[in-house]
């Protein structure tokens, strides 16, 4: 069996008398989507925070390609090549795609002009924002210095998208990409997800949306009560069955989860 | 990571991709918004030229003369500087109302140390940039780790730097002829080049130079890029790995300093160092942003802008001044392209391309 590229255990998360986390375990095997799907107030995004770096747990260790990490903050995550994408996209509206796929780490010139004058080397970054995006199939950019706020709903998706692909070379996260787009876009986006799977990269989806899950996800991590209730086959289980046991109508069924 | 570039193609024909940049169907009204998303300082150019233009034809050679347009960038040279350190303010969506005190109060922190204290001119000027450097980095951390709004700390340091400048100077003048005598280098932005009938200050040149460098490290440096991300969404460039409380600081701080070399070019313009100068540099630099084009909410527009929106300003007091008309015009036509230049703003902010 593959041995699991990010675990959590016994993660614990309290807010005052309110338990977000509860010795919650994760898995995450290489290559694969994960959905995670849960309940509104299930804890679910206490979990993806914890592993995003967003938010310290307060007890509980988390493990990447089986060592030990802490993250204090998303920037440390994604030193370790895990990068979110996050449900407002994370985007700076009135820069370009360039400078937003860049930003937070930026290319300088070499020589003098980046050392001494720290100048960026703009074309180096734009030529690879160009190839990131043809990568994933994002193609027929004309102009990758136009600004991020003339592009759809869809199109900045994909270049959240992009940066997270060009960057997590570990995991990418992607919280609720389809939520905010309309059919078509939606379907845009689940291909897009397909194409970063197909690069060998591992996904974490949190969505609520059952069709788009069980249409990408190969494993569901179902949350529930602060913690993981079970992972399912999406084969072996219809959608009413995930949600059935998202609600607590259905009992988890007896599995060992642990990959 | 694993590369696979040839199963792209087969997953996404070109036509149906996410992203699709095709611009071809954009009306002309939509182009031009475009352009002037892009190249925020175009507006203001172009009433600068045009109005250099019509007070040209007005006045003949009395304004349409190297003398005459090389004096309004003297006029408007300690303005302009103090709009630069404006400007990066604005550009992250804060304001700061005390920029003009804090130029006042490095000038006069730099004739008080050097005619009370006996220090050397030199250490002086240091003690002046310094004083900037402190209020302005004052400021910042209150904006940035005290999350108190800017124009609230702002309007509070104006207050507190103006009076410890009144309480600390007696409001008493340093006269001209004795900095002349005993400490040049505090009047050294008032000397001057002359280049056939244009005369240039050094504070002229300051201010020049400044816009250059401050253009060069907003356009081509991560910092520069950094300032307009916290400005445009500060949550957006914090989860991007921007160190948004750290630019905040540094963009206060450094706006402080460029405040004390606005104090100091200040006595060169003056000659002499007077605690009652300045009273009215945080308004007019904040005219000059706004006229140059400069989003107040943050993000967008350059310090190119600025400098035209300065010498918009200065072009309207001398060109009017000129055709002796009462100096309330040129309030009531700068007030007139304050708004038009924020409802510029606004439609290109809106307009969804």
């Amino acid at each position: 069996m593959t041995s699991p590229i990010l675990t959590a255990r016994k993660l614990n998360k309290r807010y005052g008398r309110v338990v977000a986390m509860e010795d919650c375990d994760f898995d995450l095997l290489p290559g694969e989507i994960l959905a995670v799907i849960g309940d509104n107030g299930a804890g679910k995004s206490t979990l993806i925070k914890a592993l995003s770096g967003a938010l310290r747990p307060d007890s509980g260790e988390i493990r990447l390609d089986g060592k030990l990490v802490h993250f204090s903050s998303p920037i440390q995550a994604r030193e370790h090549g895990i990068e979110t994408v996050y449900q407002t996209l994370a985007l700076s509206p009135a820069l370009t795609i360039a400078d937003n796929i860049f930003m937070g780490r930026e290319i300088r010139k070499p020589g003098i002009m980046g050392s001494l004058f720290r100048q960026l080397d703009k074309k180096k970054m734009q030529d690879f924002a160009r190839n990131k995006l043809s990568e994933l199939g994002l193609m027929t950019i004309q102009n990758i210095a136009q600004t991020v706020e003339t592009l759809s709903g869809g199109q900045r998706q994909g270049v959240a998208v992009a940066r997270a692909a060009a960057f997590g070379t570990n995991v990418v996260i992607l919280d609720e990409p389809t939520a905010a787009l309309g059919v078509k876009e939606s379907r845009k986006v689940l291909d897009l997800i397909k194409t970063v799977k197909s690069k060998g990269i591992p996904i974490i989806l949190i969505s609520h949306n059952m069709p788009h899950v069980f249409e990408v996800a190969d494993r569901i991590h179902v949350h529930r009560l602060g913690k993981r209730l079970c992972v399912i086959d999406p084969k072996d289980y219809t959608m009413s069955d995930a949600v059935a046991l998202m609600t607590g109508a259905m009992a988890p069924p007896d599995q060992e989860v642990a990959a | 990571m694993t590369d696979a570039p040839g199963s792209v193609d087969t997953r996404l024909p070109e036509q149906e991709t996410v992203a699709e940049f095709d611009s071809s169907h954009k009306s002309t009204f939509h182009r031009l918004l475009g352009f002037l998303q892009a190249t925020p300082s175009a507006i203001p150019l172009f009433v600068l030229i045009t109005a250099i233009i019509v007070f040209g034809i007005l006045n003949g050679h009395r304004f349409f003369s190297p003398f005459a347009l090389t004096l309004i960038l003297q006029q408007v040279a300690i303005v302009g500087i103090v709009a630069v350190a404006q400007s990066l303010v604005i550009l992250t969506a804060g304001i700061d109302l005390s920029v003009g005190a804090i130029a006042v109060m490095s000038s006069v922190i730099m004739g008080k140390f050097t005619f009370d204290l006996g220090m050397p001119p030199e250490l002086a000027v240091l003690c002046g940039l310094a004083t900037g450097l402190f209020f302005g980095t004052a400021n910042g951390l209150l904006v940035a780790y005290v999350k108190l709004p800017p124009f609230i700390v702002t309007l509070g340091m104006w207050q507190i730097v103006l009076a410890a400048n009144f309480l600390y100077s007696g409001s008493v003048v340093i006269r001209s002829e004795e900095i002349a005598q005993r400490a040049p280098i505090l009047q050294f932005f008032g000397r001057t080049i002359e280049v056939g009938g244009a005369i240039f200050t050094y504070g002229v040149i300051l201010l020049l130079l400044l816009v250059l460098l401050m253009s060069y490290i907003l356009s081509q440096t991560a910092w520069g890029r950094h300032v307009y991300a916290v400005g445009d969404d500060p949550d957006a460039a914090e989860l991007s790995g921007v160190k948004v409380k750290a630019t905040l600081v540094s963009v206060y701080a450094i706006g402080g300093l460029i405040c004390a070399f606005a104090g100091w070019a200040l006595i060169g313009r003056l000659g002499s160092v007077s605690p009652q100068a300045g009273q009215l540099a945080n308004i007019e630099s904040v005219t000059a942003v706004v006229i140059g084009g400069i989003s107040l909410f943050g993000g967008r527009g350059s310090v190119a802008g600025t400098l035209f929106g300065a010498l918009i300003v200065g072009v309207f007091t001398l060109g009017l001044r000129l055709l002796g008309a009462d100096v309330q015009w040129t309030y009531l036509l700068i007030g007139a392209l304050i708004i038009f230049a924020v409802t510029i703003d606004q439609t290109i902010r809106k307009v969804s391309l």
